[in-house]
């Protein structure tokens, strides 16, 4: 139907593009994984498995793993508990005001990551917003310390980062339900409770993954919330990736590391595909 | 049958039979746009009423107003002596086949049909042998365990009709079910519900548009037009007694005659007949299968008159002749199929005085 030239010109700058930014560093990652870095601080091009092997047995690698896994599904359940009632409520029961309501989802998105994330840095600070309120009405004698440069602040400032990012594709998939299978289950019988259970989650379980598998995703991966409000203990191992490569200066580590977080990542999106596929019925 | 009641308001009820259903001056309005206003019907036991009418006549919001999706204007809706519009739809004893059927897509067949069952809170023993007496019912045991992507349009209708009719519900409503089948399958279908109507002995109300349709299956039909009953009556009387012009063209074909009558005498271009109606303009209806061309044998109560042949078109057993009188007048005259001679010079065509039926003018309405 079109020319080969045609096709050749839309096709092959797309595929330069991903060549160029995205396989030849990943390659490069992956070359880097197998090398080493000399005492002199060089990087030294013998291939070996010695840093998949260091990231094994040293707990401080794995562990930071595991507790940016944790803090990752606590953001996925968060945001998960606060998008759905969210975009259940926009698509069924928003009636006229739908529109207005689905652009103040949005616009939080417009504003800086930085600026949301710097927000709650004044809001929880130990001279913030949260606790000076919290000792004016003598709730508390002493500004709470928790609250700030911790897991917790981390959980909330991504929460509230990717809540969007939930109720989108929840959103989505709410609105693509056919109201006429909701008006078929009140006319069996069904209470609005059990077709809500037995009707209408089901249809929106592919809308549940692709959001919860977007909250994992993108916090997992995430360093400058856990930069700026984490503290020591809210650490998370892109924080690692970023000084190995940085301060530290070992890139074959930091390689490692980001591959390992690359293979896990592309396994989740893996199996939740094949989990959505299982459950949409379009 | 149009009787009055003591409050004075015209309600048209089923004769010989307890009524089911009452619809009382029911209206409704979607802002300023009124789409039904003062509805009032009676609807028997056991009786199959079908609710004739254009798109945008309201028909379907009637429907959805007996099944509890849309709240009624004004008026009220009575089932079996209790109150049936204050109802949520979850607890009226009414189910619904919707148009497009909608099965639900993550259950397959089985469990589509058993749902009532399911949410009734129904033993599991009792849910499996009603679900597979409702399926060999429709004839669909054989995809019990289908999703209903994987079954046709036909096969769809009939899972739905099974759903619906396995809560064994007092009404049954069904909102143009058989409209997405092709024209083979929708009349083998109109049969099938027909009889299948007769043997579950539920009062069904069928929504369709198509006049063909509502004839061949309904003991009744309710003509809606532009939210307003124009004529409620069984298939026969609607035909061969339309209430008003509109009735009279929108079941079937027919010819309208502007007529003035003088001394018992109608008068329409070249047509004259006798008639009992008093002096003044009159309208009637003249079905086209209702004018012949004359016999040689001329009796005595046939109507004559002369016209030219001016177009035939073969319809099958019948043929639709379009004639042009003497004085210009145009008719539609339906006859068994044959040769006509093919020439200029005018025919005789007659009919029966009592077949030109007095109609009341159809104000030209307004679709809001």
């Amino acid at each position: 139907m079109f020319s080969r030239a045609y096709r050749t010109a839309i096709t092959v700058p797309p595929l330069v593009w991903v060549a160029v930014f995205l396989l030849v560093p990943y390659l490069l990652m992956f070359c880097y994984s197998f090398w080493s870095v000399s005492e002199s601080g060089t990087i030294v091009h013998s291939w070996n498995l010695d840093n998949y092997h260091e990231l094994l047995t040293k707990p401080v690698y794995w562990q930071t793993l595991l507790r940016s896994m944790w803090i990752a599904a606590r953001v996925t359940f968060f945001s998960m508990l606060l998008g759905y009632p969210l975009a259940y409520f926009l698509s069924f029961h928003a009636g006229g005001r739908k529109d207005l309501y689905y652009q103040l989802v949005i616009i939080p998105l417009w504003v800086s990551y930085l600026v949301r994330a710097y927000a709650w840095k004044t809001i929880l600070g130990t001279d913030g917003v949260l606790n000076t309120l919290l000792q004016y009405v003598h709730l508390t004698r002493h500004p709470l310390d928790f609250l700030l440069y911790s897991p917790f602040a981390v959980v909330l400032t991504l929460t509230h980062i990717y809540t969007p990012f939930t109720f989108l594709p929840i959103y989505a998939s709410l609105e693509h339900i056919p109201r006429n299978l909701v008006e078929a289950s009140h006319d069996l019988g069904a209470t609005p409770a059990q077709t809500f259970w037995r009707v209408i989650f089901p249809l929106s379980i592919p809308g549940v993954l692709a959001g919860a598998t977007f909250a994992f995703v993108l916090s997992l991966g995430d360093f400058l919330a856990p930069l700026l409000l984490g503290g020591p203990s809210g650490i998370m191992i892109s924080n690692i990736v970023v000084s190995l490569f940085g301060a530290a200066y070992n890139w074959p580590l930091g390689a490692a590391i980001s591959l390992c977080m690359l293979a896990l990542v592309l396994a989740l999106i893996f199996f939740s595909e094949r989990l959505e596929k299982k459950w949409s019925f379009q | 049958m149009a009787t009055t009641s003591e409050s004075g308001v015209v309600t048209h009820t089923h004769p010989n039979s307890a009524s089911l259903v009452s619809i009382r001056s029911v209206a409704k309005h979607f802002g300023k746009n009124i789409v039904l206003r003062d509805i009032s019907l009676e609807i028997a036991e056991g009786e199959f009423l079908t609710i004739l009418g254009e798109s945008g006549s309201g028909k379907t919001t009637l429907l959805r107003i007996l099944a509890g999706f849309e709240q009624s204007t004004a008026g009220e809706v009575w089932m079996s002596g209790e109150r049936l519009d204050t109802q949520p739809p979850y607890r009226r004893r009414v189910n619904t086949v919707f148009q497009n059927y909608a099965l639900f897509p993550h259950m397959t067949v089985e469990q589509n049909v058993g749902y009532g069952l399911a949410i009734a809170k129904r033993p599991a023993a009792e849910i499996e042998s009603r679900v597979a007496e409702a399926l060999a019912k429709v004839k669909m045991s054989a995809y019990a365990k289908s999703k209903p992507s994987k079954i046709s349009g036909g096969q769809q209708q009939r899972i739905a009709l099974a759903r619906a009719l396995i809560n064994r519900p007092s009404l049954l409503l069904l909102d143009e079910p058989l409209s997405a089948l092709d024209a083979n399958l929708r009349r083998q279908m109109q049969v099938e519900l027909k009889a299948l109507q007769r043997e579950v002995g539920i009062t069904f109300i069928f929504v369709t548009h198509d006049q063909e349709e509502a004839m061949v299956m309904s003991d009744r039909i309710a003509l809606l037009r532009s939210g307003e009953l124009e004529q409620v009556a069984s298939p026969r009387d609607i035909y061969n007694r339309p209430a008003t012009s509109y009735t009279a063209q929108f079941i079937g074909h027919t010819n309208l005659l502007q007529a003035d009558i003088r001394h018992g005498t109608a008068t329409c271009g070249a047509l004259q007949w006798p008639t009992s109606l008093p002096d003044g303009p009159a309208l009637f209806s003249l079905r086209p299968e209702c004018i012949r061309p004359a016999t040689t044998a001329p009796s005595l109560a046939a109507i004559r008159f002369r016209a030219q042949l001016r177009d035939q078109a073969f319809h099958g057993s019948t043929d639709l002749l379009r004639v042009e009188s003497d004085t210009g007048q145009i008719l539609t005259i339906r006859t068994a199929s044959r040769d006509l001679p093919n020439s200029d010079a005018p025919l005789e065509f007659e009919f029966s005085a009592e077949d030109a039926v007095p109609v009341r003018a159809s104000n030209s309405k307004e679709r809001t």
